[in-house]
């Protein structure tokens, strides 16, 4: 009896309100519940798993090359480069060494998917803050980087055009040309971007000060990507622990150490500029050769275990592959960068008010499928 | 610190620690009731001061479970594999790390909510990513269900 | 056509025709009711032309064409829109209070009807001409907000209640720099009846005349109107990423209509009392000296000159809409009780002082 008394005290103190799973500001089914104070959020409680697919245990069953297109139905704005990941990890594994032409590749399609991985998050970014407009701008300029993927491997969004030792094909004609032309297009409507919200007063208001992540707490909560570096974590993994083409481009780290939502809006838009800066560097240098090294039909990797990472949009995406040299791993780990940031959110938002917490989730970039795997 | 050095330091701690040289990372085997005062050391140490947790995993072999932490110190910039053994399949039980890493909160309660790996003294050990009735944890090997898995 | 110009001849015929016809209580019976029939033509002509607008205006900012398929242009959308919410069903909450929860939606309609009443839409029509007619504006339109704390409180949503009482922190703040701003134009005018203050201006508009306080009462009487409003940037009772859809969350059907509607219809009440108040309501734009521009001007019938500034208005509400992010809920009292209304009653101070000395035209 007295245990009852005392849970209703709980409950005339405590608000709780269920955010998610439909909820327009949690990107997907991302359930929140959270305990109010008035408007001022004392505790953030995740629930995941709404689209869990046990992807991890698919790939149990699954040849390498199948496991590659399932990475693609994780982090869908950062496919290309999850399928890098678990094609860099194969190769690593059969010791092969991919020609320079799929490095250049393979990097350029990086940089573009981070761009329009970046544009979108910008979109919807303003419009969690209320801004509608920016989503429909964002998305135009989006439109560009999917129209030359889908010349170049035929999908706009699930790519698929990694393959174990290369790339499915070779790439389009035009494609130069068309990438070409959008950097010309998009260097001009960058400043524009930017204008539009990081000169509000609203906006900057609504930023500045909220959300703070320490360097500490970003390192120890694991917390990677422009999220991690906005609190000054040194965490790029192209810098760290370079892959592809990477060693060959000259381009800087952003780092800031704010660690707030506003430190975390502007690494993501220089971050923006030095990916232009990269494919800009290796658009006209895509060396001649193979687009890939042939592999056996049915692949194999020897007894043993490897970890590659790669750093996609959202942060630092590892897959750890345990091998018993069959056809498919023993056991396969995806590390996914979102799930590492999303674990921080209620040490970030706690005393905020609920506005503010959307400010932090639409800061964080988080995408759901990513999160539940 | 090369993996030479690490070895040496995990060697003086925990004597029975089973060392591979990976391709790519050195990897550590230790039991798993050895794995929270070495962690706690290997992150406090000047030298070693391994940081960044970036990874966390469970894998279920045939007659053991294993934790996995792939650590990497930021200071440093160096990096290694630390492996937990459990020597039962039964009730495995590890000790927590995350008031060390506390990324740990998040991937600790994964690992419990599909391979079943209690950790011990952590916070909040719930479901995850099932629902809380869920039943049997399903990553491991022996792990069946009927409906919903293809068999090849 | 001269009726175009001065509506007093139409509605005193309409009168004196049915004053031949009908005894004395009967024509008041009569007139009260076409009086209500116009309006409620008015009110489902301005749902249908504003939700168009603002699809249009919102589609010209966002680089699309907005609504294209229904009727040319899209013009037929809104009314494809209407039928389709005629259609769909009235979902009531098991636990919400049914009584107040059908209440809530009419209480913002009709507070929506009462305000228009008072409002000169050109010389000679208007309903009701008080002597305290911007004093009627602004107390009938606050009652509003009874019917959105309704709306939120019965609804049984969580949402709708945070909703709620956002709006009622919001719409009690700035219903203050609502008045005060008024108040402004009122100290020029020495009255608060709205067809003295139009005609006031009819050598001016008091934007003009009234020098810089009166553009800063302007300013601030745009800021604080569209908070009031409800409509963003100060959407917080809304809010949609925040709130799914604030204290209509739970509504469908034909209720949400009527709040939608009831959201334009403020939306135009405030505009036009703007511009009667600021902008010289049906008045022509008359530059001193210059006979044949004025003369031209004043060809334009009066009725247009007023749905004109109106629309300039609700363009304005709509441009910030679609380009500012939404603000905070303690950034928006921030703003008005330390900001907007200090300064507000410094510029009455001012205005005051330029009224005494009679330093304006």
């Amino acid at each position: 009896m007295e245990e009852i008394i005392h849970d209703q005290e709980l409950e005339s103190k405590e608000y709780f309100i269920n955010m998610g799973p439909q909820h327009p500001s949690t990107h997907g089914v991302l359930r929140l519940v959270l305990s109010l104070d008035g408007e001022i959020i004392k505790k953030v409680e995740p629930h995941l798993g709404f689209i869990h697919r046990s992807i991890e245990k698919m790939c149990e069953h699954d040849s390498y090359t199948q496991i590659v297109h399932l990475t693609d139905r994780m982090d869908y704005l950062s496919c290309h480069i999850n399928n890098e990941a678990v094609c860099l990890c194969v190769e690593q594994a059969l010791q092969i060494e991919v020609p320079d032409r799929v490095k250049v590749i393979r990097t350029i399609i990086d940089e573009l998917t981070r761009l329009s991985s970046h544009q979108l998050w910008w979109g919807v970014m303003g419009m969690d803050l209320g801004a509608i407009t920016t989503f429909l701008y964002g998305f135009r300029d989006r439109e560009m980087i999917t129209d030359i993927f889908e010349e170049t491997c035929g999908a706009r969004l699930t790519m698929n055009y990694n393959v174990p030792g290369g790339l499915f094909f070779d790439i389009h004609p035009n494609f130069q040309k068309r990438t070409k032309d959008f950097l010309d297009y998009f260097k001009k409507k960058l400043p524009e971007y930017d204008t539009l919200l990081s000169d509000n007063v609203i906006f900057t208001q609504r930023m500045k000060g909220i959300g703070i992540l320490s360097k500490e707490d970003a390192i120890s909560y694991g917390v990677t990507g422009p999220t991690g570096r906005a609190s000054g974590f040194s965490c790029d993994v192209r810098k760290h622990h370079s892959y592809m083409a990477y060693d060959r481009v000259d381009f800087k780290e952003i780092l800031d150490t704010e660690g707030d939502c506003f430190a975390r809006y502007k690494c993501r838009i220089n971050e923006m500029w030095e990916s232009m800066q990269i494919i800009e560097q290796l658009i006209d240098n895509i060396p001649e050769g193979d687009y890939k090294v042939p592999t056996k039909a049915v692949i194999k990797l020897p007894k043993g275990e490897w970890y590659q990472k790669v750093e996609t949009a959202r942060g630092e995406f590892g897959v750890y592959i345990i091998s018993e040299g069959q056809k498919s791993p023993y056991r396969l780990k995806f590390r996914s960068p979102g799930f590492s940031n999303l674990s921080a959110l209620d040490h970030m938002a706690r005393g905020c008010k609920i506005a503010d917490l959307v400010a932090i989730m639409s800061t964080l970039d988080l995408v759901i499928p990513d999160i539940d795997r | 610190m090369d993996n030479e050095e690490i070895k040496k330091f995990v060697l003086d701690r925990v004597a029975e620690a089973e060392c591979t040289d990976g391709v790519q990372f050195l990897q550590v085997t230790v039991p798993s009731e050895k794995i929270l005062q070495l962690a706690s050391e290997l992150k406090s140490n000047e030298t070693t001061s391994f940081d960044f947790l970036f990874c966390l995993t469970a894998v279920d072999w045939p007659d053991h479970m294993e934790v996995v932490y792939h650590l990497k110190s930021t200071k440093h910039n160096h990096q290694f594999v630390l492996k937990g053994k459990i020597n039962t399949r039964k009730n495995p039980e590890i000790e927590t790390v995350c008031h060390l890493w506390r990324t740990g909160e998040f991937h600790e309660r994964e690992a419990y909510d599909l391979f079943g790996i209690k950790f011990l003294n952590h916070p909040d050990l719930r479901r995850l990513l099932l629902t809380d009735d869920w039943e049997g944890w399903p990553m491991r090997k022996d792990y069946e269900d009927p409906i919903n898995m293809i068999e090849y | 056509m001269n009726w175009l110009y001065d509506f007093t001849y139409l509605t005193q015929s309409i009168h004196e025709s049915l004053s031949r016809n009908f005894e004395q209580g009967t024509v008041v019976l009569i007139e009260m009711i076409l009086v209500g029939l116009a309006f409620m033509i008015l009110f489902a002509l301005l749902g249908l032309v504003l939700v168009y607008a603002e699809r249009k205006v919102s589609a010209f900012f966002q680089q699309r064409l907005g609504p294209m398929r229904v009727g040319k242009w899209g013009t037929a959308q809104t009314l494809a829109d209407v039928i389709k919410l005629l259609m769909k069903e009235p979902l009531i909450n098991k636990n919400a209070d049914k009584f107040l929860f059908n209440l809530a939606p009419y209480i913002i309609m009709i507070t929506a009807f009462m305000t228009m009443a008072a409002l000169p839409f050109a010389k000679g029509l208007q309903a009701l001409d008080f002597d305290i007619g911007l004093l009627y504006i602004s107390a009938v339109s606050s009652l509003g907000v009874v019917g959105i704390l309704l709306a939120g409180w019965s609804s049984d949503n969580k949402y709708s209640l945070i909703g709620a009482l956002r709006s009622g922190a919001q719409v009690i703040s700035y219903e203050l720099s609502v008045g005060l701003s008024l108040l402004t134009i009122v100290i020029l005018t020495g009255s608060l009846q709205l067809s003295v203050i139009v005609e006031s201006q009819a050598n001016g508009w008091w934007i003009f005349k009234g020098h810089i306080p009166a553009v800063i009462a302007f300013i601030i009487f745009l800021i604080a109107s569209t908070a009031e409003t409800n409509r963003g940037p100060f959407d917080l009772a809304e809010a949609e990423s925040e709130l799914t859809a604030g204290f209509h969350t739970e509504y469908s059907g034909m209720k949400f209509a009527f709040f939608f509607l009831a959201e334009f219809a403020n939306m135009f009440i405030v505009s036009a009392l703007g511009a009667t108040v600021f902008l010289g309501g049906w008045m022509p734009f008359h530059i001193g000296g210059w006979e044949v521009f004025n003369n031209i001007m004043d060809y334009i019938p009066p009725i247009f000159w007023f749905f004109g500034k109106v629309s300039f208005i609700i363009f304005l509400m709509m441009w910030f809409r679609w380009t500012f992010p939404r603000l905070r809920i303690d950034q928006l009292l921030t703003l008005e009780w330390k900001y907007l209304l200090p300064i507000n009653l410094m510029n009455i101070l001012v205005m005051a002082f330029l009224v005494l000395m009679g330093w304006y035209f």
